[in-house]
């Protein structure tokens, strides 16, 4: 098999299934009070302070979570419930339209059941959001607004944003910033502090640690109501028995993913940069979507015209390559991306798309299988499509 | 072969795919998401659309070890099934749609794409057999039969397709299922329709079509009996839900006899009086054989699960017509006549039409419906 999905998820490194493994081999609740818990409390906080020193930020930052869907759940939520209950004029998220489901359906939820307003924020046909229009809908409505929230780099089309300029713009208005940083952490350089953002998301699957686990950094001026309620075990902000060795994992593969980000952003984007030249080359009609220079460097997403993504999914697949339409499936029906046509797509266009996405264990191999099957895919996808406009 | 199976997440289909397996194709399944908002289709085990059957399809896909893809035909089933199945109701027809989903969306939509995308073959979970002769069959489990959804299928179309249970009985399958380890074995048969969310096939009508109040009318006195709330909620045939105020002079239970579109008139009348003699149709197809010049004798079925009756057919460019050697009561213009070989078996399909009208043994030609013979 080619694997070129690695933005879905990216194998496991050595190091971190190792320390899974060892740590899930010991007993102890890091909330009991024996010599079995310390031992548990004690990997845990070693873990914090890892993350912590590997992103940026202070230990006490960082709130241990089950992934990067319940992180951009609690910053989205827990950070409006707590604004909106000190002051109950903000009940406005602002965030960018072509954010991951996970902060987009939260902020939908808070519309339709919490008496929330949403401020989409536009992005231009690269998909990239200028603190400009950021400033422009502050300047409008900063007294009402909750939080923002604007995605580090976006899962789809790979696009970085200008998280620090944004994360200024947002200071100067004193409210807090939220960022999705899941496809950014070890593909681009990430610096809690640095960067002034209020909140930030990062979780294991993507970055060689285990899937089910991540952590909110939360910065310590930002109070954030609990989602989930119960023992109270991170900072009373997140409850639920500490996953020590998910923990564990996670500690090591971000400082592994971090201390390496720069070579492995020269070896893959060079990787990157060769695909994409050779499925111009094999394919000239090929739309290249994104931004061409902001992006993470396993990145490349393609629109093919007159093809169904889904089709060429298919195609692909029984040739051995893995890769995605890059977007949502409802009930596993591809759905057109929402974050192609912020940016700009119509419907076929968003159709027709799909990503392949690099990441440690690619290889050179990989990109030539891939252009090996890739131009009869297309010309069998385009018949196929071309029967389904021709009824519809 | 490279073969895609069409997987509904139900137990027939999962064990199609999995004797396609073993047939030594190499096999893709895909489940057909046909429904807009699935949530509004039958849930549960009833239906064919729900999420809960695509998640079943996955599954058993799973468990068979192949490839398993979600294509969505919504626009094209809501098109070619949903608003056709309301059309025909609304010019006083009767129709089949899962006999229009086969025609229109599993062997020709799905199919076309399948082959467009370099697949040779679909593969269902019918009950019905297909032999290497080319000839649609009916099922050895006349029970299940399905041989009567299929007759509408082409030459083209049959040529492209496998189906595999038509030697197994629906109790076989199940059983191989269990054995297999298909969780989907002692999931219930669906029924009815699947768009139709409750099952209440008049009030989905009436939600699309409005009220529409009009007469009741005798067939032998010519009196208005009753009204009824739309025309195109009745089928010939049809008895029960008349609610008749004026009683039949004679007593006797009275039947639809017919449907008027232009007047919104139901007609009723006696028993007898829906014995039909002559069956017109039309869009025929012809798969048993060379297409006939002369007239036929086979047996026919009038409708799904029908009763099968001799008959002579003869076939004219599009028109289709079979005399019936004794005469048949309900027969509805939507439904499909379907021809079978009159050996003793009886179960190979020889061809198949939509019928567009009828005559009775005495009188002239009745429209069924809007459409007359030959029109
Ligand atoms: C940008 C982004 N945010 C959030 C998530 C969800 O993270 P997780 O799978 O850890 O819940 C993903 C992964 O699919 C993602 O790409």
């Amino acid at each position: 098999m080619n694997y070129l999905d690695h933005a879905a998820t990216t194998p496991m490194l050595d190091e971190a299934l190792e320390a899974y493994v060892a740590t899930a081999r010991e007993v102890g609740n890091p909330s009991s009070l024996h010599a079995a818990g310390r031992l548990a409390r004690r990997r845990v906080e070693e873990s914090r302070e890892r993350v912590a020193a590997a992103l940026g930020a202070r230990p006490s930052e960082v709130v241990f979570t089950g992934g990067g869907t319940e992180s951009d759940n609690l910053a989205v939520k827990g950070i409006f419930w707590a604004r909106r209950a000190a002051d109950p004029g903000r009940a406005r998220v602002v965030a960018s339209a072509i954010e991951h489901h996970a902060v987009l359906d939260p902020v939908e939820w808070l519309v339709r059941h919490e008496g929330a307003s949403a401020s989409w924020l536009p992005v231009d046909g690269a998909g990239r959001l200028t603190p400009e229009t950021l400033a422009a809908v502050l300047d409008e409505h900063a007294a009402e607004v909750a939080l923002i929230s604007v995605m580090w780099a976006n899962n789809e089309v790979g696009t970085v944003q200008p998280i620090a300029e944004l994360a200024e713009v947002a200071a100067a208005y004193g409210i807090p910033f939220h960022t999705d940083a899941v496809q950014a952490v070890g593909q681009v350089p990430v610096d809690f502090a640095a960067s002034g953002v209020s909140a930030l998301t990062v979780t294991g699957h993507k970055l060689g640690g285990p899937i089910g686990v991540g952590a909110l950094l939360l910065s310590r001026d930002v109070t954030a109501t609990p989602v989930l309620h119960g023992g109270g075990q991170e900072r009373d902000v997140r409850s639920g028995t500490l996953d020590a060795p998910g923990i564990v994992a996670f500690a090591v593969a971000v400082e592994a993913a971090v201390k390496t980000q720069q070579e492995y952003a020269a070896r893959v984007g060079a990787l990157r940069d060769d695909l994409v030249a050779r499925v111009r080359q094999a394919v000239p009609e090929a739309i290249y979507n994104g931004d061409p220079d902001n992006r993470l460097p396993g990145n490349a997403h393609f629109s093919f015209p007159g093809c169904e993504g889904d089709a060429l999914l298919l195609l692909l697949d029984a040739q051995g390559i893995a890769c995605s339409t890059g977007s949502a499936c409802s009930a596993g029906v591809a759905q057109p991306s929402h974050v192609l046509l912020a940016m700009g797509a119509d419907d076929d266009r968003a159709r027709s798309s799909l990503r392949f996405s690099l990441g440690h264990t690619s290889t050179a191999e990989d990109v030539d299988a891939l252009i090996a099957a890739l131009p009869g895919a297309v010309e069998r996808a385009r018949r196929a499509g071309a029967i389904r406009s021709a009824r519809a | 072969m490279k073969v895609l199976a069409a997987m509904s997440g139900g137990v027939d289909s999962a064990v199609a795919a999995a004797r396609a397996v073993e047939a030594g194709h190499d096999v893709t399944g895909v489940h057909l998401a046909l429904a807009r908002n699935p949530q509004t289709y039958r849930t549960g085990a009833r239906g064919c659309c729900t999420l809960e059957d695509s998640r079943d399809a996955r599954r058993a896909a799973d468990v068979i070890g192949i490839p398993f893809y979600v294509w969505d035909l919504a626009d094209r089933f809501h098109a070619d099934v949903v608003e056709d199945f309301v059309a025909e109701y609304a010019a006083g027809r009767t129709p089949n749609p899962c006999l229009r989903c086969n025609e229109k969306i599993k062997f020709a939509a799905v199919l076309d794409r399948a082959v467009a995308l370099g697949f040779d073959a679909v593969v269902t979970g019918h009950h019905a057999r297909l032999g290497p002769d080319g000839l649609l069959r009916r099922s050895v489990d006349t029970a299940k039969d399905q041989s009567y959804v299929l007759a509408v299928l082409t030459r083209e179309q049959l040529d492209r397709s496998i189906f595999p249970l038509g030697d197994s009985t629906k109790a076989e399958v199940r059983a191989e299922a269990a054995r297999r380890g298909l969780a989907v074995a002692d999931k219930p048969d669906s029924h009815d329709i699947c768009f139709i969310a409750d099952g209440d096939t008049r009030r989905f009508l009436a939600e699309r079509l409005g009220e529409a109040p009009g007469d009741i009318v005798d067939a032998q006195t010519g009196a208005v009996v009753g009204t009824h709330r739309g025309a195109y909620a009745y089928t010939v045939g049809q008895r029960r839900g008349l609610s008749l105020g004026v009683p039949a002079p004679d007593g006797r239970p009275r039947y639809v006899l017919s449907i008027t579109p232009k007047t919104n008139t139901v007609t009723v009348g006696p028993a007898e009086a829906l014995e039909v003699s002559t069956v017109y149709a039309e869009r025929p197809v012809w798969t048993g054989g060379p297409t006939p010049t002369g007239p036929v004798e086979c047996l026919v079925q009038l409708r799904a699960h029908g009763q099968v009756v001799p008959a002579t057919v003869r076939l004219d460019g599009g028109s289709f017509r079979a005399d019936l050697h004794q005469p048949v009561r309900g027969v509805a213009a939507g439904q499909a006549i379907v021809a079978y070989r009159p050996d003793p078996g009886g179960d190979i399909v020889l061809g198949s039409a939509t019928i567009s009208g009828t005559a009775t043994p005495l009188r002239s030609p009745v429209a069924a419906g809007a459409a007359s013979p030959g029109a």
